[in-house]
């Protein structure tokens, strides 16, 4: 057993309302800087829809990601042969149109513009020629247009739907949509890592952050093609890709990454989790169907002696051990078994994981009449807007089984709620509901606390990141005491 | 003593600041190290001029190191007219192929505006240094035929003299000017490397193809660790 920790993630997507403000502290803090205007780190999706970019999740297109073959796993559009083949052209590459070309207006032109008798404008320029441009699409451009046949109708993840069942997901009174932020998953097999030449990309083996080295970095761009979460970018004038650092200088300080602090709906959830690094190739190469079930296997639990014991034998501070007891990631997606990896299939096990998203019938309309009724408020899963089909291809590589399982509690925590605050429903039909969905009192009482009254402390557990240590391990820490740091200073200038 | 300064000097020069600054750029100013890929801004025309450039240019530049390595293997290999041909044609074809690649290459870096927007003016000087090369190359393959055979006897022997530090003019000066250019651009192209972004060519990831996919850098000494008495 190798036993490691990782700073791992839940969002909550049923509490998702799509403000982007996540998206806007990240673009704040990190991407707004020349080369990196179109780079969203964070960007919220909205669900059915082709994303950002375009179509990232068309891995026939991107080839991202890992594929099996026999027992083993290869990447699926770079690697060692391929990424040499395709190194002075990569086919695969997105370039800046998949994602938008990034603007700015002529603000100046609204004070300098003679006086007329029309109002002066100001033009859009593009940011990477400065010249005129016409706006033909931007981050968002497919905000809240769940219904749209321009970018509903081509989510990828449509085609193992029949032409009926799409259909009938895109009737005006029956339109459903919901929101998916996406940062880096932070993966334990990370592909874009594994893709890359120079040996740029590396896990930090502490937290498990994944990082691109500024300094390595030779642009050979083979990252880009092997996320298949498409969660590396290009910067075009640096030279240099780039990523989610998952705000680590906010993270050693003991704050939590500037989107999840900002989140409005506070549906993001952060804190470390035990796993077993030994088992990683074993999971990621095993059956589609496994890899949710095993991927929260390999999850350690942190009661465990034993679990505690291998850990500090492996140099996880107790410090670590103690969060990950308290770590409300752990909750969700260990014992719970609420939160899902987006795209498992992919087989990078990312350490990202959602709580799908609960889309009950508020309404229905006959003829003129739409009609509210309180008693379809708890619905059954089955008369869900969104058909569990499609949240089986997002969340468990197509198995409805297990999304059935995550909304039957949702249901039933919302059931005893209810049974809790009105008392209308009877208790006997809460009880048969907790039953079913495999929950007792106790802890639909404690999803309820950490899903609707998760203070700060609660959602963020983030353990200390021990320097001291880092220090150490350069042996001479008594000589490094006074003295300058010996930093990355350099201004990130274009190459000559 | 011209030919002493163009032959002699400069060659030495080249390798020199090459060595140097590259040296210093990898110490102090790594990030600088990259190939500045432009594909994420157009990607269709960088296809036809790319491929063929590099994979062109690859084998050339191989082809010039052999008959550097083994002028006399060469020679041997050449006594027999068919091999000779062969490799003269595969010579002059991979030759062709940098030539149309660097000039598809010139005309996409000139006439796409998102590429003009991240050109400098060093890209340009090193394009149409390449141009010159590959050019003259094309050039003397044409004019001055059966060049495996005679490089290998007359030009290698110069280079080798200076790679020995016993630099020897002779074999060069009577050289046609065609290929005295084509030295002397060679010589600048190595002199100018360090500053360009050619310096992608020092930095090919050969080590990728042995190395383990994954990679976990620990800020700590986990072997020391394990050892140490456990804290709590």
């Amino acid at each position: 057993m190798d036993i490691r920790s990782q700073i791992s993630v839940v969002f909550h997507l049923d509490k998702c309302i799509g403000c982007h403000t996540c998206s806007v502290a990240c673009k704040n803090v990190w991407t707004d800087r020349k080369g990196a205007e179109y780079m969203w780190w964070n960007n919220v999706e909205t669900k059915p829809g082709t994303g950002y970019p375009t179509q990232w999740e068309n891995q026939e297109e991107y080839k991202g990601g890992w594929v099996k073959k026999g027992k083993k796993i290869t990447l699926k559009g770079a690697g060692k042969l391929q990424g040499f083949k395709n190194i002075f052209h990569n086919p695969n590459l997105p370039t800046i149109d998949d994602y938008y070309e990034p603007w700015t207006y002529r603000y100046e032109d609204l004070f300098n513009a003679p006086e007329g008798d029309d109002q002066p404008t100001a033009r859009p320029i593009s940011l990477l020629t400065g010249k005129n441009m016409e706006i033909k699409a931007g981050p968002n451009w497919d905000d809240d247009l769940g219904g749209s046949p321009d970018y509903a109708r081509k989510d990828p993840n449509l085609k193992d739907m029949a032409k009926i069942e799409q259909d009938a997901l895109f009737q005006v009174e029956k339109m459903v949509m919901f929101y998916l932020p996406r940062i880096c998953n932070h993966c334990l097999n990370p592909s874009c890592l594994a893709a890359c030449p120079s040996g740029a990309i590396y896990k930090r083996g502490e937290d498990g952050v994944v990082l691109i080295n500024q300094n390595r970095c030779r642009a050979w761009r083979m990252c880009v093609t092997a996320c298949p979460y498409k969660k590396t970018y290009y910067n075009w004038s640096t030279g240099k890709s780039e990523k989610c650092i998952l705000c680590y200088p906010r993270l050693e300080t003991g704050q939590a990454p500037a989107c999840m602090h900002s989140c409005v709906g506070r549906i993001r959830y952060l804190g470390v989790m035990l796993y077993d690094a030994d088992r990683i190739h074993e999971i990621a190469a095993a059956e589609e169907s496994d890899l949710v079930d095993l991927q929260r296997e390999m999850i350690l639990d942190p009661f465990d002696p034993r679990v505690i014991e291998k850990a500090q034998e492996n140099g996880v501070h107790f410090s670590v051990i103690e969060h990950a007891q308290r770590s409300p990631v752990y909750r969700f997606v260990k014992e719970w078994k609420m939160a899902l990896p987006l795209h498992p299939e992919y087989r990078t096990l990312p350490m990202l994981f959602y709580v799908p998203p609960l889309v009950p019938i508020m309404g229905s309309s006959e003829g003129d009449l739409y009609d509210t009724d309180s008693e379809d408020l708890f619905t059954t899963i089955e008369k869900s807007r969104l058909p569990v089909q499609y949240l089986a291809s997002l969340f468990t590589a197509g198995n409805q089984g297990q999304i059935r399982e995550v909304l039957k509690k949702m249901i039933a925590v919302r059931l005893y709620r209810r049974e809790v605050t009105v008392g209308d429903i009877g208790k006997e039909y809460m009880e048969q509901h907790l039953r079913e969905a495999g929950l007792d009192e106790k802890t639909a009482e404690a999803i309820y606390r950490l899903t609707s009254l998760a203070n700060f402390e609660d959602r963020f557990v983030i353990p200390a990141n021990h320097r001291e240590e880092a220090i150490a391990a350069l042996d001479t820490e008594f000589e490094k005491k006074g003295a300058t740091g010996f930093g990355f200073r350099m201004k990130p200038e274009r190459g000559m | 003593m011209k030919d002493y300064l163009l032959f002699v000097v400069f060659p030495y020069v080249s390798v020199a600041v090459m060595l140097v600054v590259s040296w210093l750029r990898y110490v102090y100013f790594r990030h600088q190290f990259t190939s500045l890929s432009s594909e994420f801004l157009e990607s269709k025309e960088l296809f036809w001029g790319s491929v063929p450039w590099h994979y062109g240019i690859l084998f050339v530049l191989l082809g010039h190191l052999v008959a550097f390595m083994f002028p006399r293997e060469i020679l041997v290999w050449n006594q027999i007219p068919l091999r000779l041909l062969i490799l003269e044609v595969t010579a002059l074809v991979f030759g062709l192929m940098a030539l149309v690649g660097i000039i598809l290459l010139i005309i996409r870096r000139v006439t796409h505006p998102r590429i003009r927007h991240v050109t400098s003016t060093m890209d340009i000087v090193v394009l149409l240094v390449l141009l010159l090369q590959v050019a003259t190359g094309v050039g003397i393959a044409v004019f001055y035929r059966w060049g495996s055979s005679w490089y290998a006897a007359s030009l290698v022997p110069y280079l080798r003299s200076l790679f020995v530090f016993k630099p020897n003019v002779e074999y060069i000066v009577g050289m046609p000017l065609l290929i005295k250019i084509h030295v002397l651009s060679a010589f600048s192209i190595i002199g100018l490397l360090s500053f360009t972004r050619l310096i992608h060519f020092l930095v090919i990831p050969i080590n990728y193809l042995w190395r383990p996919y994954q990679l976990v850098i620990w800020n700590w000494d986990r072997k020391k660790i394990r050892k140490a008495p456990r804290s709590q």
